[in-house]
Parts: structure tokens; C-alpha cells; sequence
């Protein structure tokens, strides 16, 4: 139980910390870094709120240690916005009143990051076969599909 | 649920994780992708006095083609493989069902050697690797040893690893031509673990079946082949009425669970109309690929 030293990327700042191996890295985000955009729903895999990006991946926080993530690059909610201003999809979203509760939204939108990056041009089939895995108990996800598709649009129109 | 206190190691090569293995024995978890196990710690269902982190051991990841035969690495990661060419080209039916397992986030750290030693009989692979009979390494003290998919699967979340040993690589026979496949499975919803799912492959020479396989998943305490329904195909032209027949003989062999997300009896209807979709695609993707 022995805690162990790590350093790792968080939104672009080298990051430090001592946690212990048992410590999800959800966990370490929030409370030893002080990042709670990350949300915790299930802490078992099957919500999807926690998902962070690590080295280009969207992966689920709460399934993965604080410690395996030394010396990796991990992207949080926090670190979607551009000097203040909201990111595009961060913008589509709000324009296309993806959210109601907030809930599930790091997730969902992290999630989303992760995909749209990987495939500008994807349909509504699959960004809605992407998101399966984040759960949202407020707007039946017509709108956060919306929100999705609208950032791909905007990204595709620059 | 946080994880319970655990102790951690964190070797980077094979031998030294099996010395943690020897140490360790029963008290050890081996952590992989962590996609199976971490869960099974914050459910308080696993208990390991020592996480054993196979993550930093490099020569575990990778995929090569050679000889007939398909080797994965145990770590390499579920999406690695999903978006491989030569798996694509070599093992068409792994190809088809590593895009079903779990979601994206779930592959972007679940491993194809976890899947395995973790030995869900829902889940997809372990359905594949009994289907085409692959081969499991694993490594221990005295040395590597070799086990056919058919003794490796021993009951649920059970296989025959032992406890001092590291399931290292994965191979899969190269599928020839006149070879097709299907994996099909039907879930309450997208990535969710199937109630029922098939894995199929079909040869076809000069028109007639020469060699069918199919291996159920969820259909029993361990991934399951139909050897009665593939006794039936082997030698005969794929025709509807044949395919009828070897879905009736697939599901007088298995007993399926029962459970708030379907009767055993309704499993069995669904494994029955697997059996033929199966073997329609699986056909059909033969023709194609002759």
C-alpha cells in the first residue's frame, strides 16, 4: 500500500503526485489535483461520466490506476476550453442545449473529443454507436447528438 | 466503490513477473487492462492481497502473421488489434468481433489476453478462441507451456492457468480461402455483455462445407462449441434447411442461464436464430472470399 511517486501531463502542465496504488486515477483528478470537472457516477465502468482522454484515447478514469498513468498525457474537462472561451464542440453542445443536469456531460463530451478527433466526418450512426457506453438520465440524447453533430459540421467547415 | 487497500508490483519483464506469480500464488491479481478486474475490486468480488501490473512489460504487445498462424501479445490492447490489418487479413472472425466488445473506452484499455484469462463465457473472445481452437502460452516457473483453447476454459471465470503462471501470448490459425465468418449476438443494448452470442466460420470447398466451427457465448459456464450441429454441415451444401437442422442440434447441447434479462428458454430461441444468421453470413462471406 506503499504510496508511489508519480509525474504525469494534465491539460498541458506537468503534474506531480503521491498516491497510493489503489487510488483510480478519477480519484486522483479530483481530489488530489483538484480537477472535479471529471464526474464519478457508477465507479465501476458503466456510466462513462469519468471518461478522461489519456495519450489520445478516451478511457474510463475509474477503471484505471493513478499510478499506471505516470508519464502519460491526460486531457480532462478543464481542458477542452481556449483561453476562456469554450472549445467548438464545448460550443456546439451549449448552442444545441445538449445538457440538462450536468451530470453525465465530462463524460459525454470527452468522449465525444475523443471520437471527433479520430473521425471528422462521422454520421449520426457512428457518433451515436461512440457515445453507447455514457449514460445520460436527463434528455433522451437528442440533443447531445445534435450538439456532436453540429461541432463535426463547424469542424469540417473551417 | 473505492478499490479495498492492495498492494502493488510493477515488473517489466516476463520473468519477473512470474517470480511475483511464484511469491504470491493465490493472493496475486494479475492487472492487465483492468477493464474485468477493476470493477471486481470496487464490487469487493476480488480480493487480491497484490495487484501484479503487467503494463510495463513491452514484449507482451503485438500483433505478427506467420507460418499459418496469427500471435497476439496478451497486453496488447483490445482497439490495437480491432484496428489491425493483419488481424483484419489473417483472422477475419477475431476482425468482426473485437468491435462488439464492451465500448470505445473500454477497448482503449482492455486487453486481448485479459479477455481470455478473465474468462467471462458472455464475452467475445473467448468465443473466437474456442471456435478456432487457438492456442494459449503461458509462462511459469519450470518454463512455457502451450494450451489448446479446449482445456483452457475450465468454468466460469476459471481457466487452467495456474496460479504461478502468466498467460503471455495468444495464437490463432490464419483463416485460408474458401474461408468465412460471422460473429452475431443479440444484447438488450449496444456493448452491453450479449444474452446470447455466436461465433461462425465456414469453408467451403467446391461448393460443399469441409469444415464448420461455431462457439456460443453466454450459452453455458464456458464458451461452448455446437459439435453436434458442426457434424451435421461437414461434407453437405449449405442450404436453409440444412442450417434449420444444425440449429436444432446447437441447442439441444446447451443449458443456458436464466436471469431478469432473459429465460433460459428464450436464450434458447435466440441461439437457434444465431445459428442460422450465423451460417448465412458466414456462407456468404466464404463465396465472396474464394
Amino acid at each position: 500500500m506503499t504510496e508511489v511517486d508519480i509525474t504525469l501531463t494534465v491539460n498541458g502542465a506537468t503534474r506531480t503526485g503521491s498516491p497510493e496504488p489503489r487510488k483510480t486515477l478519477a480519484d486522483f483528478l479530483r481530489d488530489d489535483l483538484g480537477l472535479t470537472g471529471t464526474h464519478l457516477g457508477c465507479e465501476h465502468g458503466v456510466c462513462g461520466a469519468c471518461t478522461v482522454i489519456v495519450d489520445g484515447r478516451a478511457v474510463r478514469s475509474c477503471l484505471m490506476l493513478a499510478v499506471q498513468a505516470a508519464g502519460s498525457e491526460v486531457t480532462t474537462i478543464e481542458g477542452l476550453a481556449l483561453d476562456g472561451r469554450l472549445g467548438t464542440l464545448q460550443q456546439a453542445m451549449w448552442d444545441s442545449h445538449s445538457f440538462q443536469c450536468g451530470f453525465c456531460t465530462p463524460g459525454m463530451v470527452m468522449q465525444a473529443a475523443a471520437f471527433l478527433t479520430d473521425h471528422p466526418d462521422a454520421d449520426e450512426q457512428q457518433i451515436r454507436e461512440a457515445l453507447s457506453g455514457n449514460i445520460c438520465r436527463c434528455t433522451g440524447y437528442q440533443s447531445i447528438i445534435d450538439g456532436v453533430l453540429l461541432a463535426a459540421e463547424r469542424t469540417r467547415g473551417r | 466503490m473505492k478499490l479495498p487497500p492492495v498492494d502493488y508490483e510493477a515488473p517489466e519483464t516476463v520473468s519477473e513477473a512470474v517470480e511475483l506469480l511464484a511469491e504470491h500464488e493465490d493472493l496475486a491479481s494479475v492487472l492487465a487492462g483492468g477493464q474485468s478486474l477493476i470493477p471486481l475490486l470496487a464490487l469487493r468480488l476480488a480480493r487480491p492481497a497484490v495487484l501484479i501490473d503487467i503494463n510495463g512489460i513491452d514484449e507482451l504487445s503485438g500483433v505478427s502473421a506467420a507460418d499459418g498462424w496469427l500471435a497476439i501479445g496478451a497486453m496488447t490492447r483490445e482497439y490495437v488489434a480491432e484496428e489491425s490489418a493483419i488481424v483484419a487479413d489473417a483472422v477475419p472472425l477475431l476482425a468482426a468481433a473485437l468491435p462488439l466488445i464492451g465500448h470505445e473506452a473500454i477497448r482503449s484499455r482492455g486487453t486481448v489476453g485479459g479477455s481470455l484469462a478473465h474468462a467471462d463465457p458472455a464475452a467475445e473472445l473467448p468465443a473466437v478462441a474456442r471456435a478456432l481452437d487457438a492456442e494459449l502460452v503461458v509462462s511459469g516457473p519450470s518454463g512455457e507451456r502451450v494450451v489448446p483453447a479446449a482445456e483452457w476454459f475450465e468454468g466460469y471465470l476459471t481457466t487452467s492457468r495456474e496460479p504461478d503462471e502468466l498467460l503471455t501470448e495468444v495464437r490463432f490459425p490464419a483463416a485460408g480461402p474458401g474461408t468465412g465468418v460471422s460473429f452475431q449476438e443479440v444484447a438488450r443494448r449496444h456493448g452491453d455483455f450479449a444474452m446470447v452470442g455466436l461465433a461462425t466460420s465456414v469453408t467451403l470447398s467446391d461448393g460443399v462445407i469441409s469444415d464448420a466451427r461455431m462457439a456460443f457465448a453466454g450459452a453455458s459456464d464456458v464458451p461452448a462449441r455446437a459439435t453436434a450441429a458442426e457434424e451435421l454441415l461437414a461434407g453437405e451444401r449449405p442450404l436453409a434447411e440444412l442450417f434449420d437442422e444444425a440449429a436444432r442440434r446447437a441447442i439441444a447441447d446447451i443449458d443456458p442461464p436464466s436471469d431478469l434479462h432473459g429465460s433460459a428458454e428464450y436464450r434458447k430461441k435466440v441461439a437457434a436464430a444465431l445459428v442460422r444468421r450465423g451460417l448465412r453470413e458466414a456462407v456468404d462471406n466464404a463465396r465472396e472470399r474464394q
